[in-house]
């Protein structure tokens, strides 16, 4: 009976991802709750700020400043049909505060930092250092997970600032300094265009909703990996895609509640 | 408490955060060129407002002097009522005229403030008296097909 026996398997599969779905809710919220005492080991957040933000930041700034010229490449050719080139800079600065930025950032953010969270944790999970942990009364949840959410959430917004800064100055690379488009109107129709509580503001909220999503989907799947070679390397592969998947679905809903109407 | 290089560059990273924070809220947004509290509240009823919407801009001679900050439908006279938040800088005679106009044929459209001769200036909150409606293409095109209709044929 193959027909019976798919159905059973669809069937365990929801109520398996219902389940983890909660088990992950009951992590988050476990994880909040012990984060005052990661707070007072600070240099715990200063050691995973080091390796989530800083060592992002190389690709964070080549991407940026890559999305940056192709927006100002693209833009222009689109623009120069309805001779309105000179919009070039509101077009290039209001897609990458709103959109681009947050959600390339944390893509990328989830590829490179998220991976590696998941693939450490699970790791220490696989060689028994947790459990080692708890043996000495140490809660891993406060020594090992806290400080690397919070290092999440503080670096996710500042390095989708910064990809979005590089990618406006990108754009003006191509814009104006290649192709010629005047200066003036560039900077002076993106100032007129670009709100800073509408837009940017707004960027840097969806920047941190997807911070907490990425930090805490790569933490879950590290800290949940069964403890074998091949439970790691699936762990890692759930957490940049399901991470993935979250952050542009997050940013459907999140640009539909923000930008709705005008 | 001892100091490493990891702090320096945890610092650079959020120093670089911010810095790229204040740049975009200053260089790409408007925070720059934008004075709140220097403003003074003025209305005016339409009887059509077309395309107009809130945050569009009120020029007056081309130059831009402030916002439009509110548009509702008055149930009791039936007309669009435009708040209109304008700088105090530019201060406008009572009998200034106010436009719906259109930027380019298509563009989007604002407000045109014509200054009349009053010797008296508006004040927060005063009601600017006389309004021209926005055009509406399908109500030009209607009148010029009718207008073609009533001539007679050659």
């Amino acid at each position: 009976m193959p027909a019976v026996n798919a159905i059973k398997g669809i069937g365990h599969r929801t109520i398996n991802a219902v389940w983890r779905i909660g088990v992950a809710t009951r992590f988050f919220l476990l994880t909040l709750t012990h984060s005052g005492s990661g707070f007072r080991r600070f240099h715990l957040i200063i050691k995973e700020l080091f390796s989530t933000g800083v060592m992002s930041l190389i690709i964070i700034v080549v991407a940026g400043l890559f999305v940056g010229m192709v927006l100002g490449l693209q833009g222009y050719e689109t623009l120069k049909r309805y001779g309105s080139e000179s919009a070039l800079g509101s077009m290039v600065a209001l897609s990458l505060v709103r959109e681009l930025g947050p959600v390339v950032a944390a893509l990328l953010f989830a590829s490179r930092a998220g991976s590696a969270m998941t693939a450490e944790i699970g790791l220490m999970r696989a060689t028994e250092q947790i459990s080692a942990m708890e043996m000495m009364a140490v809660n891993p949840i406060a020594r090992i997970v806290a400080p690397r959410f919070w290092a999440g959430v503080i670096s996710m917004p500042l390095l989708a600032a910064l990809f979005s800064a590089v990618g406006v100055f990108g754009g003006y690379l191509v814009g104006v300094v290649q192709i010629g488009v005047d200066e003036g109107s560039f900077w002076s129709q993106m100032q007129a265009a670009v709100d800073f509580r509408e837009d940017i503001l707004n960027g840097v909220l969806k920047s941190f909703v997807f911070g907490i999503v990425v930090t805490v989907i790569a933490l879950f799947e590290g800290y949940d990996a069964p403890p074998t070679a091949e439970g790691v390397s699936g762990a890692t592969t759930r957490t940049v895609v399901t991470s993935s998947l979250a952050i542009l679905m997050l940013d459907f809903v999140l640009t539909a509640i923000m930008f709705r109407g005008n | 408490m001892g100091r490493t290089t990891m702090d320096l560059w945890v610092g650079v990273f959020v120093v670089a955060g911010i810095g790229a924070l204040v740049m975009l809220a200053l260089k790409v947004g408007n925070l720059g060129t934008y004075n709140v509290s220097e403003a003074y509240q003025v209305h005016a009823y339409f009887s059509n407002i077309g395309g107009l919407k809130p945050k569009a801009s009120i020029k007056s001679a081309g130059v831009l002097v402030g916002r439009v900050t509110d548009i509702t439908l008055d149930t009791e006279r039936y007309e669009a009522k435009v708040v209109m938040s304008l700088d105090k800088r530019y201060q406008f005679p009572k009998d200034t005229f106010a436009n719906i106009l259109t930027s380019g044929l298509l563009g989007e459209q604002y407000i045109g403030l014509m200054p009349g001769g009053d010797d008296q200036m508006l004040k927060n909150g005063e009601q600017l008296k006389m309004t021209q409606s926005a055009v509406v293409l399908e109500d030009m095109i209607g009148k010029f097909l009718y207008s073609k209709a009533d001539e007679p044929a050659k």
